[in-house]
């Protein structure tokens, strides 16, 4: 979804900001949405744990060039989507891991990412099984997404709350990666 | 008793908490249907056909609906707070719960009050707010799958999503893991750790490597860590030592899966009927 109408932005550096801001939320949902709308608006910006004093156990924050700041947090306040605190930081943050493990088993293929695997039947590109992960969404994903085609089961980022989400999310995108380019290869196209 | 503790995919679910019974369709909580898909609930039903089958006291079970917005985890984590010390289990196992550090800590705290504390079991966001608020040193056991060992491993990161590259990367060197593990306090006393090998360590050392029967297609069916928990707390509850407890949950489990021959399709609830003969042919072999 476009928000409103803006260019692709770069912070001064080349990606290398001096001062970066955090917003802060209550949930890693909202964290997870505000990150789509931020990237579909082209700001740099991206999702990192937060600082100890803010951390519950399965959290996000959103990191931002500083410079941008007004843009943005008028941005979320006109879609409701307002930090509960925003923060000044100067040194990175630890990132959410996006590597992955990919295992075939002949007709299916798992893909891993951190604690959360996602199994696809390769003939019918149908999600077979999602496994791992702790957090409370991580069963009702699973039941949201299995038995479904992996191009028409809901994305777990948008439907899910919690850094398990966040995970399967990474996963699946390595999967649709990896099976758009299997079909590409192999003249599939699917509508 | 044996109390079990976590969330359900059901946003309409209310807390409840009873003893879990086994139905021709799957199990009831304190009178109420509950799907056993996957997560808490499979995990119960495996402790329900254990308990069954050994003639043990079932379990009694604290859930509440939770789809990741986090009230039913809150509910439960209050209830535990609140209720432990009256309730006076055994052993409690915390599964499928929304992370929350302060809230964890209360329910350690309602622990502490306690002349007779609990066996302290946890898997999922149970052990994960368990490491993240610098508390896994007061749980007996854990079981964590690679990825999660991975987690427990690295000492800076708060959920297995912020494991750092190079510790990902280390997950074939699962001693090195586990030594990580311990040597910061991120580890239970004992734990099963869940892999084309199970390991089973106890204050860092590795006792035992499970590898047979090799079922690979095992691994991406959901719900297979939540049958090695179960049967762990179960054998919990009948008494056994806990190495011992996972040395026959690893065996269980693997012997389940090949009694069900399973595909990378197959869900758990086709793997789960097939826990009591896997359990009489691991327990007779060992006897």
């Amino acid at each position: 979804m476009k928000w409103f109408k803006k260019n692709k932005k770069k912070t001064p550096g080349n990606g290398k900001p001096a001062t970066r801001g955090l917003l802060i939320y209550p949930d890693t949902g909202s964290v997870m949405q505000v990150e789509q709308i931020l990237k579909e608006e082209g700001y740099d910006i991206k999702v990192v744990s937060p600082p100890p004093k803010y951390r519950t156990g399965c959290d996000l924050s959103v990191e931002y060039p500083l410079v941008e700041e007004l843009g943005i947090r008028r941005l979320l306040d006109t879609i409701g989507l307002s930090p509960l605190e925003v923060i000044r930081i100067s040194s990175d943050n630890l990132e959410p891991l996006k590597l992955v493990r990919v295992k075939d088993f002949g007709r299916y293929l798992m893909v891993r990412a951190a604690n959360m695997k996602i199994t696809v039947d390769k003939e019918s590109l149908v999600i077979v099984n999602i496994s791992g992960g702790g957090c409370p969404d991580v069963p009702y994903l699973a039941r949201e997404m299995v038995g479904k085609p992996i191009g028409q089961a809901p994305d777990p980022i948008k439907i899910g709350f919690s850094l398990c989400a966040y995970s399967l999310g990474t996963a699946r995108e390595e999967l649709l990666r990896i099976m758009g380019e299997k079909n590409a290869s192999s003249g599939r196209h699917d509508s | 008793m044996l109390l079990l503790a976590g969330t359900i995919p059901d946003r309409d679910l209310p807390l409840l908490a009873g003893k879990a019974q086994l139905t021709e369709r799957g199990i009831t909580i304190d009178g109420r249907s509950v799907d056993i898909d996957r997560g808490t609930a499979a995990m119960i039903s495996v402790v329900c056909h254990i308990t069954l089958a050994m003639g043990l006291e079932a379990p009694y079970a604290v859930v509440a609906g939770d789809i990741g917005s986090r009230e039913g985890s809150v509910k439960i984590y209050e209830f535990l707070a609140k209720n432990l010390p009256d309730l006076g289990p055994d052993a409690v196992t915390i599964h499928y719960i929304m992370p929350d550090i302060a809230w964890n800590k209360k329910v350690l705290a309602s622990i502490d009050s306690m002349e007779h504390p609990p066996v302290l079991l946890a898997d999922a966001g149970g052990m994960y707010v368990a490491k993240a608020g610098g508390d896994a040193h007061r749980y007996q056991l854990f079981t964590p799958d690679l990825g999660e060992a991975a987690f427990l491993a690295d000492e800076k990161a708060a959920h297995p999503t912020y494991t750092r590259g190079f510790i990902f990367h280390m997950e074939e060197d699962v001693p090195e893991l586990v030594k990580k593990a311990y040597r910061f306090k991120n580890a239970a006393t004992t734990m099963f750790i869940k892999g084309k090998t199970d390991y089973v360590c106890r204050d860092g050392d590795i006792i035992e490597r499970i590898d047979s029967p090799n079922i690979e297609t095992l691994e991406p069916v959901g719900g297979t860590g939540d049958m090695v928990t179960g049967t762990i707390s179960a054998m919990v509850q009948a008494g056994r030592d806990h190495v011992d407890a996972c040395g026959i949950a690893g065996r269980v489990n693997r012997v389940a899966g090949e009694l069900a021959n399973p595909t990378p399709a197959t869900q758990v609830s086709e793997i789960i009927g097939h826990i009591p003969a896997a359990l009489e042919k691991v327990l007779n072999g060992r006897l």
